[in-house]
């Protein structure tokens, strides 16, 4: 049984980001890129499931060459294998979903991992799209996972708490953090992962339905206001924060 | 938990495989989420933190340059020299323990072991299940282990072994000792293990420095060794000192790895420290501190990538070693002992790694060969004097 994890490849949380000239996207400059973090609980859970039910992981990323970090990440933590789906220019959700179903469709995977979002544009709907177009059951936001043979039982995280579903195969399990504590890439496994094939095609054409048309940081916030410096300032103080920040 | 940026001026990470920078990001991690954080409570309380040695065994640090057939990794001396470097950022006890495991007591089995020793001990250490020692220094033999007593007799069954070592790293800790003995005045290896009639690790207390790392006695009375525990390869002081290259290159990658943690904290100290209405790298004083560090780290880096190419292509000598540990453990000190200038009486708080790591170094600099005797090999080798012997 193939088990599919879609990853993608994003800017290190770390990194401090700019606009860039054309006020679309960002500026490369000095932007490393990592592998997306909740993707990380998709992986591990992948291997997991894998460890405990036997199959093959399958990492499938859309996009260019230099999505292969994170795939010989993911293939160095212990996935068999990796499918790049090349396009150079930018997709929106729907668009990368579409190249994920295909691959997936025409992999013949029933268990499919996403993380529940993609730091980069915090969309957190591909896996969702992916589901539907493919015509699996989805749960999303998922915190723990259980899976036996074709049943599967997922606690997600809910406004305030926590849910129990249960559904079937085939599945799309989108990971929240606390799903799994990922492992890292032990060395024997860098060094195996250069064997592991990395299969390179071209992304099933499919149009965009957003564009772009502006990309911009947050205006600086204004300055703190100090109104006094001692016990004759809080009347002040108090008239203040219940008529202009209106907070009391 | 504050991820660790690196410290790059020269571009070096692109003459590095994507094998090799993947191992040192792997590793780089690791020590930002699992040593940084604990280590200076166990530093405080004089442990050496225990569980990371599973987890370094599954990460594959341990022996990770000896072939995947004894279950370790089968890497380059790059990758071996990035993950000591790594492992120092974190503490120079953390390094210390994968040095002596790694250089000291797999390297040895590996070198001059059985295939049967090997089989035995290898996948054990490689994995953290077993841990090992090294002991070659003795009380009154440390520059010059040459002049060893402790001693080995051949007796029916085996051998009996008599003496006593000091300053082990990991003793206590070990479940086997490589110990190095005279049988008929010539150096022989033995392995010791843990719980032979007759031997006793106790653990030396009361130190400044490695607070974080065990370091012990070893005592042999009448300890018996068994026929199949000596190491049948070594033959002779050079076979110890085979070892200690091992663990010196490591030391020369590893300390560069702890001037790159104290130039990172004392820069953004310097940043964020204001006096006089202006942050601290405002002055001329400190800049040139910090210029000094970041040029030293650079000089390092190169040296060090030059010395692993050296001994992965089987061009490299011991001189080369010596000379990068020397100037690499010097420059580490000084450059700790600055970034304590720089962050100020702040320098001396455990909130900062500085003055740890600045204790750490004093030892690093005489262990392994203490700076005097690496320039007076160099020394005998530029001039063809020996100044010691």
């Amino acid at each position: 049984m193939k088990i599919v994890v879609c990853v993608s490849h994003v800017p290190d949380t770390a990194t401090k980001i700019n606009v860039g000239s054309d006020g679309k996207t960002i500026d490369q400059n000095g932007v490393t890129y990592v592998v997306n973090p909740y993707d990380e609980f998709a992986i591990e859970e992948a291997l997991k499931t894998k460890e405990k039910s036997g199959g093959e992981v399958v990492i499938v990323s859309v996009g260019t060459d230099k999505n292969k970090d994170t795939i010989r990440k993911a293939l160095a933590m212990g996935a068999d294998s990796a499918v790049l789906l090349k396009d150079e220019n930018y997709r929106d959700s729907f668009a990368v979903a579409k190249a994920l179903a295909e691959e997936i469709k025409a992999q013949d995977a029933r268990i499919i991992f996403f993380g529940k979002q993609s730091v980069d544009y915090d969309n957190s709907i591909t896996g969702q799209m992916t589901a539907e177009m493919l015509g699996y059951n989805c749960v999303t936001v998922v915190v723990r996972l259980e899976i036996d043979g074709d049943k599967v039982t997922a606690e997600r995280e809910i406004e305030g708490g926590k849910e129990v579903v249960e559904t079937s195969l085939p599945v799309v399990i989108t990971a929240q953090k606390g799903l799994n504590e990922p492992r890292y890439a032990s060395l024997k496994g860098i060094m195996q992962a250069k064997k592991k094939k990395i299969e390179e095609k071209d992304a099933a054409a499919a149009d965009n339905n957003l564009e772009i048309v502006k990309m911009f940081k947050p205006a600086p916030k204004a300055p703190g206001k100090i109104v006094g410096e001692d016990v004759s300032a809080v009347p002040e103080l108090v008239r203040l924060l219940r008529e202009e920040a209106k907070v009391i | 938990m504050t991820k660790f940026g690196g410290v790059d001026f020269f571009n070096i990470d692109d003459l590095l495989t994507e094998e090799e920078r993947m191992v040192r990001d792997t590793v780089r991690d690791f020590v930002d989420e699992e040593v940084i954080p604990v280590i200076e409570k166990h530093y405080r309380e004089g442990t050496f933190p225990m569980h990371l040695v599973s987890k370094m065994g599954e990460l594959g640090v341990f022996g990770m340059t000896i072939p995947q057939e004894y279950g370790c990794a089968g890497m380059n001396n790059v990758a071996y020299g990035l993950v000591m470097q790594e492992l120092e950022r974190g503490d120079s006890g953390v390094r210390s323990f994968a040095s002596v495991q790694s250089g000291l007591v797999m390297y040895p089995i590996y070198a001059f072991g059985s295939e049967e020793q090997k089989q035995f001990w290898l996948p054990k250490l490689a994995a953290g299940e077993k841990i090992g020692c090294f002991g070659l220094t003795e009380p009154d033999y440390g520059s010059n282990p040459g002049g060893m007593v402790t001693k080995a007799e051949k007796v029916e069954g085996g051998y009996l072994l008599n003496g006593a070592k000091m300053w082990i790293t990991n003793g206590t800790l070990a479940d086997v000792a490589v110990v190095w003995a005279k049988l008929h005045g010539k150096v022989k290896g033995f392995l010791v293990e843990k719980g032979t009639k007759g031997f006793e690790a106790p653990e030396m207390k009361g130190k400044h420095s490695l607070r974080a790392s065990v370091t012990s006695e070893l005592i042999f009375q009448d300890c018996l060794i068994p026929e199949e525990n000596v190491l049948p390869g070594t033959g002779g002081l050079k076979s110890p000192l085979m070892c200690l290259n091992q663990a010196r290159y490591g030391i020369a990658w590893g300390v560069i790895g702890s001037l790159m943690a104290t130039y990172d904290s004392a820069l953004k100290y310097s940043q964020s420290r204001v006096q006089f209405s202006k942050p601290i790298a405002a002055y001329q004083l400190t800049q040139a501190k910090l210029v000094n560090m970041l040029t030293e780290i650079t000089k390092g880096q190169l040296l060090n990538y030059h010395l692993a190419k050296m001994k992965d292509d089987g061009t490299i000598k011991h001189t080369h070693i010596s000379m990068a540990k020397r100037n690499n453990c010097e420059v580490a000190l000084d450059g700790a002992r600055i970034a304590r200038e720089i962050l100020g009486a702040n320098g001396i708080l455990d909130e900062y790694p500085v003055m740890r790591h600045s204790a750490n170094l004093e030892s690093v600099k005489t262990y392994e060969g203490t700076h005097e005797m690496h320039t007076l090999i160099l020394g005998e080798n530029i001039t063809g004097h020996s100044a010691f012997e």
